[in-house]
C-alpha cells in the first residue's frame, strides 16, 4: 500500500502546489488523477515516486519511508520519453538497465526486436514511450505513477499498450496512477478517480 | 552562397596542427644536438643563407634552436593540459557527489580564480625547484579551475535530466551513473577545454622560463631564447627576439584556432 500523508508542496514560498493532501494507492488498484495545467499533477506524481521531497507530510509504502537505494519500488513514467533515455546509448542498453525483459514481455509490450540495435534519435516518441515502459517493470517494481504516457501515442498503439501495462498489472498486483487530462481514458482505465485543483484533491 | 562548413574548417586545422606536430617531432629527430653547437667564427651573425634566421652570442643556429624549443613547449603543454583536464574533471565528478563536496570544490575554484595566475605560477614552480617538471606541474596546478567550473555546470544541469534520475530510480549506483551517462556527455568538452588550455599553457610556460623560474638556461626553451634575446635587444639583434617570438606565437594561434572551431564543430 502506497501512502501520501497530508503532502504539502510549493516552488516559491507564496504559492502553494498541493496543499495537505493525502491519498492511497493499494496493491492492484488503478487510479485515475486529473486536474488543469498547472495544477501540480506531475508533483504529486513525482512526491509520490520520490522524485521530490514534500516540504511538509510524507509518503509512505507499507508503513515505511521509501527507500533510498536499489531498484525504487515506486517507478515514475515521464511524459516525453525523448527526454528519459540517454540519447547515447542503443535502445538494448536502455531496455535492460535494470532488469532483462522476456521475449515475451517484449511482444506484449510491442518492442521490436530489430530496434535493439538502434539509437532512440530513430526510434518515435510512441515506440521509444512502450521501452521506457516496460523498461521500468521491473521485478521489484510495485507501484507505477504514468504521468500522461499515452498522450503522444495514436489510439491504436495507445489501447495496445494500456491492454499490456493492465495484464502485466493484474499479473503482478501492481497499482498503477494514471495521471492524465483526457477524462475519458480514466473513465476507461480506472475504477477511482480523482481530481486536483486549487491545491485540493477531490473525487470526481 | 554556400554556408560555412564548421566540420570542415576544423578538420582543416586539425590537419595542419596535426603536421606541425609531426614536423616538431620529425625536427627533434633530424636536429640531433645542433641547437647547442656553438660556432664562435658566426657570433651574433645576421640572418642569411648560410645562417637562416642568423646565430645567437655563442654562434648557435637560431632556427635550430627556435625548433627545438617549440618542440619542447609542445611537450610542456601537451602534459600540462592533459594534467589540467583531468583535475578539472576529477574535481568536477567529485562536486556532483554530495552538496558538501560541490561547495568545498566550487570553493577552491573560486579562491584559485581569485589568486593572480602569474604570482600562484612563480610561486609553485619556485617551491618545486624549477626544471621541466616544475613547469608542468605548476601549469597544471593553476589552470584547471576554469575548466572544472564550466564542468560542473554542466555535470550539475545533467544530473537534474530525467533519464539522470530514472537511472538512479532503477538502482544505479552513483557510480554507474556517473561513467555510465554523465562522463560520455562531458569527453568532448574535455576535448576543447583542454585543446583551449593548450596554447595558455605554453604561454604561461614561455613567461615563467622568461622570468627565471622555469626550465633551466642550457635547454633550448622558447622562454630562455627570448630572455636571451633581451640583453641583446639593444645592441640591434633583432633576430634573436622576433623568430623565436613568432615561432611561439604561429603555434599557439595555430592551436587557438583548432580549439574554436571543434568547439563549434563538436
Amino acid at each position: 500500500m502506497l501512502n501520501a500523508h497530508r503532502l504539502g508542496f510549493r516552488f516559491s514560498p507564496d504559492t502553494p502546489i498541493l496543499e495537505d493532501i493525502s491519498l492511497t494507492l493499494k496493491a492492484g488498484q488503478w487510479l485515475g488523477l486529473s486536474g488543469d495545467s498547472g495544477a501540480g499533477k506531475s508533483t504529486l506524481g513525482k512526491l509520490l515516486a520520490g522524485y521530490l521531497m514534500p516540504q511538509t507530510g510524507y509518503v509512505t509504502l507499507e508503513g515505511a519511508a521509501l527507500p533510498k537505494n536499489g531498484v525504487q519500488p515506486v517507478q515514475w513514467l515521464p511524459q516525453s520519453p525523448e527526454l528519459a533515455v540517454n540519447p547515447r546509448w542503443r535502445v538494448a542498453k536502455i531496455l535492460r538497465e535494470a532488469w532483462t525483459p522476456s521475449d515475451a514481455q517484449c511482444q506484449a509490450f510491442g518492442v521490436k526486436p530489430k530496434w535493439l540495435s538502434r539509437f532512440p534519435q530513430s526510434l518515435s516518441g510512441g515506440e521509444l514511450q512502450r521501452v521506457c515502459v516496460l523498461r521500468a517493470l521491473a521485478p521489484e517494481v510495485r507501484f507505477l505513477v504514468a504521468d500522461e504516457i499515452s498522450t503522444m501515442l495514436d489510439p491504436i498503439t495507445q489501447l495496445e499498450l494500456w491492454q499490456a501495462l493492465k495484464q502485466e498489472a493484474q499479473l503482478r498486483q501492481l497499482g498503477v496512477l494514471v495521471i492524465s487530462h483526457d477524462t475519458a481514458l480514466l473513465e476507461r482505465l480506472c475504477p477511482q478517480r480523482l481530481h486536483l485543483s486549487g491545491g485540493q484533491l477531490k473525487p470526481y | 552562397m554556400s554556408q560555412p562548413q564548421p566540420r570542415l574548417r576544423a578538420a582543416f586545422s586539425l590537419g595542419v596542427a596535426t603536421l606541425l606536430v609531426v614536423g616538431l617531432a620529425a625536427s627533434q629527430w633530424l636536429l640531433g644536438d645542433s641547437p647547442q653547437q656553438m660556432q664562435f667564427d658566426a657570433r651574433l651573425a645576421p640572418p642569411s643563407v648560410e645562417h637562416w634566421l642568423g646565430t645567437d652570442a655563442l654562434g648557435r643556429e637560431l632556427w635550430a634552436r627556435t625548433l627545438a624549443g617549440l618542440a619542447l613547449s609542445f611537450w610542456v603543454g601537451c602534459l600540462a593540459a592533459l594534467l589540467s583536464t583531468l583535475i578539472a574533471l576529477s574535481l568536477a565528478a567529485l562536486a556532483t557527489l554530495s552538496a558538501r563536496l560541490d561547495a568545498l570544490v566550487s570553493l577552491l575554484i573560486d579562491t584559485l580564480l581569485s589568486v593572480p595566475h602569474l604570482i600562484l605560477l612563480m610561486l609553485i614552480a619556485f617551491a618545486l625547484g624549477g626544471g621541466t617538471q616544475a613547469v608542468i606541474i605548476a601549469v597544471a596546478v593553476t589552470h584547471w579551475p576554469s575548466l572544472a567550473r564550466v564542468l560542473r555546470a554542466e555535470l550539475w544541469q545533467l544530473r537534474q535530466a530525467p533519464y539522470v534520475r530514472i537511472s538512479r530510480a532503477l538502482g544505479k549506483s552513483r557510480w554507474f551513473v556517473l561513467h555510465g551517462h554523465l562522463l560520455p556527455h562531458l569527453l568532448p568538452h574535455c576535448l576543447v577545454g583542454a585543446l583551449l588550455l593548450f596554447p595558455h599553457a605554453i604561454l604561461h610556460e614561455a613567461a615563467l622560463t622568461f622570468l627565471g623560474f622555469g626550465l633551466s638556461p642550457s635547454q633550448p626553451a622558447i622562454g630562455v631564447l627570448l630572455a636571451d634575446a633581451m640583453r641583446y635587444l639593444s645592441g640591434g639583434y633583432w633576430w634573436l627576439g622576433v623568430f623565436p617570438g613568432l615561432g611561439l606565437l604561429l603555434m599557439v594561434l595555430g592551436f587557438e584556432r583548432l580549439s574554436s572551431q571543434l568547439r563549434r564543430a563538436l
